[in-house]
């Protein structure tokens, strides 16, 4: 379960706030999608959830712990219970498929043989088995986030976010990808935030949406409702884009 | 004879710049990374003790002063410190030390720089999985970073084949002291000559080397 609380963060010399009074729920096993133009507070939204970006107010809880409120190792603790889905993977050059897999769980002081068995497992769902000992350089976009997903998903996450975590590839990857989170959503029974700019990706994949537009939400409801009867300035004018596509 | 005089200055040149190298690329990599490492909001900057100590601002500032005295009056500003640290001032033993010290700022730069090359979105990966600060030096920059690091660290090694030649003027011995003593002083053109060649063949060699570490630590990714 994910929930977040009055929810305000201002970088530096900023004069509007990236997100401002950011309150939301969402329930355990859903996929969850955060839709809002560049600029919005998408990202900055995830990073205050990671624990990367303090709060300037508000809570953000996920499972039974505030991540605004640890610090040090106690934050540390709580990140390896979250997996997270990046833009342009983020995949260690240094290692192969399966080492950026053990790469958390290393981290997390699993045994060697225990990280390398979970890793390949994971390498089986995500279907990349045959890939393992490749490099991340030779690997395609799309491969390249099924190893983002297998390595977000090692430490047994109870909430997968993911930032974008189609925007850097093709059409047709990013049904797969889509596919493939849908799959690990249903087979983990993880909880799933997808943060997005494109409208057509909460349409397949998301149960839930919120709108986001200058750090604030402007609308929310269960996917297909909120697509059929928006209401806020904002997703009127994004659910025209998705009728052409 | 010539060959004899030239493969002694050459051992010495090797030895002085070997020693040297380890020194500062070690104590070096320390400045660069502790540069990195108390800069960075993700690992060191908001430490306590760096509130305090503005520790990044500090090496900063040495490096700065390091990077900017020229190395003949270094050589000769330390003097004491060498006869201190190896019990004399003149000889190869003795170069080493203003050597070292001299290239420590240089490969803390180049540590540095090769550290920040390295993707925010994998440090930061990192950082979110739970990774210790010093868990993300270790086992992302580092590692991310050593093909730029083994390319910096070839530079380091070249530079300090041309300051162990300053040294040599000075009696530190070597391939530059051979010049002197020899190719100046005596009018030997043959030496002068001979160790102009041997000295772009020992740059030519560890540029080599190093390109081909790299490439080669490189090619595996
Ligand atoms: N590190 C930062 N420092 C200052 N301003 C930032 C920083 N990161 C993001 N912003 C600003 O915060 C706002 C929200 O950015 P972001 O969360 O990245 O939006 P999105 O992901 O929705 O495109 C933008 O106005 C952006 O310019
Ligand atoms: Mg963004």
């Amino acid at each position: 379960m994910i929930s977040l609380e009055d929810v305000s963060k201002k970088y530096p010399g900023q004069v509007v706030p990236a997100l401002d009074g950011v309150s939301f729920a969402v329930e355990q096993g859903d996929i969850c999608g955060i839709v809002g133009l560049s600029g919005a507070g998408k990202s900055t939204l995830i990073r205050c959830m990671t624990g990367l970006e303090r709060v300037d107010r508000g809570a953000i809880h996920i499972g039974d712990v505030d991540i605004t409120r640890l610090r040090g190792a106690q934050l540390r603790q709580a990140q390896r219970r979250l997996g997270v889905v990046f833009q342009h993977f983020n995949l260690l050059s240094h290692r192969t498929a399966l080492g950026n897999v053990m790469f958390p769980l290393e981290i997390a002081k699993a045994s060697p043989e225990e990280a390398r068995r979970r890793a390949e497992e994971l390498l089986d769902v995500v279907g990349l088995s045959d890939k393992r000992d490749a490099y991340p350089a030779k690997l395609s976009g799309g491969q390249q986030q099924r190893v983002g997903i297998a390595r977000a998903l090692a430490a047994n996450p109870s909430v997968l976010l993911c930032d974008e975590p189609t925007s850097a590839l093709d059409p047709i990857t990013t049904q797969s990808i889509l596919e493939l989170i849908r799959q690990v959503n249903a087979e983990f029974q993880v909880t799933v935030l997808i943060v997005t700019h494109q409208l057509s990706i909460t349409q397949q994949a998301c149960d839930s949406i919120i709108v986001i537009d200058e750090g604030r939400i402007v609308e929310t409801g269960p996917a297909q409702e909120v697509l059929h009867t928006p209401t806020s300035r904002i997703l009127k004018a994004m659910v025209t884009t998705l009728s052409w596509s | 004879m010539l060959f004899r005089l030239l493969w002694t200055a050459l051992l010495e040149t090797v030895w002085m710049v070997a020693m040297a190298g380890v020194i500062s690329i070690v104590l070096g990599t320390v400045v660069g990374a502790a540069l990195v490492f108390f800069s960075d909001p993700g690992l060191g900057r908001d430490w306590p003790i760096n509130r305090v100590l503005h520790i990044e601002q500090v090496l900063s500032a040495i490096v700065n002063v390091g990077r900017s005295v020229p190395f003949l009056v270094l050589m000769v500003a330390i003097i004491p410190l060498t006869r201190l640290l190896v019990g004399t001032s003149i000889g190869t033993k003795a170069a080493i030390v203003p050597l070292s010290i001299g290239a420590i700022p240089f490969a803390a730069r180049v540590v540095e720089s090769s550290m920040r090359g390295v993707d925010r979105g994998v440090v930061e990966a990192a950082l979110v999985m739970g990774a210790a600060p010093l868990e993300v030096v270790f086992r992302v920059m580092f590692p991310e970073a050593l093909p730029s690091l083994v390319l910096g660290f070839t530079l380091t090694l070249v530079s300090l084949v041309s300051f162990s030649a300053m040294a040599g003027a000075v009696g530190g011995g070597g391939l530059g002291d051979l010049a002197i003593r020899y190719g100046y002083q005596r009018f030997r053109t043959d030496v002068m000559i001979a160790t102009v060649v041997v000295l772009v063949a020992l740059v030519q060699a560890i540029q080599w080397v190093g390109q081909a570490i790299s490439v080669a630590v490189d090619r595996k990714r």
